[in-house]
């Protein structure tokens, strides 16, 4: 059952004030990647505050790096739930968790972050993570 | 422990994914709950049972790491007495995939 959504408003306007693409529905989540070329990072959001009030301060710090994907998408689990099953589809080898930041290159997953690579870590730590994958996958793209 | 706490009054380990080991064949990855009389409670659980053929248990906890857990029960309690450690599943892996 979704969760109220006032309580969630604030944590999606984290994600778009990052200039992260809201996916809201089926059709946005095959509209942004099927048939996907370059990078997109795709993030799972989720209310649970111990592990995604660091994800998204961490997706904040990594997209301030120089090398970053040519795209940000957002899902929300628990709120969006038909669009994030369809998300969860382009990742099929991964077992689903929230948060989570899947990052694709044509189509791709080329790198995971699963919620127990979240948990307790500081965002800086995250960010790190996350930059380590920019630069390997995305420096030759953007 | 690395990291931090993140809801006061809960164990240190409240919310995150670890690897529960026993005295015997079984293996649990979880999300840790609480430890009460009854035990240590994992949520959303993956097992591992030790078998000569079967997947080791060592596979097994680093496909978890790479992939994810996928969870065959949501609840259980571990008696104490069979914990033999419990560690964070983050730190037997490097971070991302």
């Amino acid at each position: 059952m979704p969760y109220n959504p006032t309580l969630v408003a604030p944590m999606r306007q984290e994600m778009t004030r990052l200039g992260a693409k809201e996916l809201t529905t089926v059709a946005d989540v095959d509209a942004a990647l099927g048939d996907q070329k370059g990078t997109v990072l795709v993030f799972v959001n989720s209310v649970c505050g111990c592990a995604a009030g660091n994800a998204r301060p961490a997706l904040r710090l990594a997209l301030e790096h120089s090398v970053k994907p040519q795209q940000v998408v957002t899902v929300f689990a628990g709120q969006d739930l038909d669009a994030t099953v369809r998300a969860r589809q382009y990742f099929t080898d991964y077992q689903p968790s929230s948060p989570a930041m899947a990052l694709m290159r044509d189509g791709e997953v080329v790198h995971f972050v699963h919620r127990h690579q979240i948990e307790g870590r500081s965002p800086q730590s995250i960010a790190a993570n996350l930059t380590g994958a920019f630069d390997r996958f995305c420096a030759a793209t953007v | 422990m690395a990291g931090h706490v993140f809801h006061p009054g809960h164990h240190e380990l409240h919310g995150i994914t670890v690897v529960l080991e026993t005295h015997g064949l079984t293996t649990y990855l979880g999300r840790f709950d609480n430890q009460d009389e009854s035990g240590v409670h994992l949520l959303d659980v993956g097992v591992h049972q030790a078998t000569p053929e079967g997947q080791s248990k060592e596979e097994y906890i680093r496909r978890s790491a790479r992939f994810g857990i996928r969870p065959e029960q949501k609840h259980v309690v571990v008696p104490v007495a069979e914990v033999a450690s419990i560690m964070r599943l983050a730190d037997l892996e490097p971070q991302g995939s």
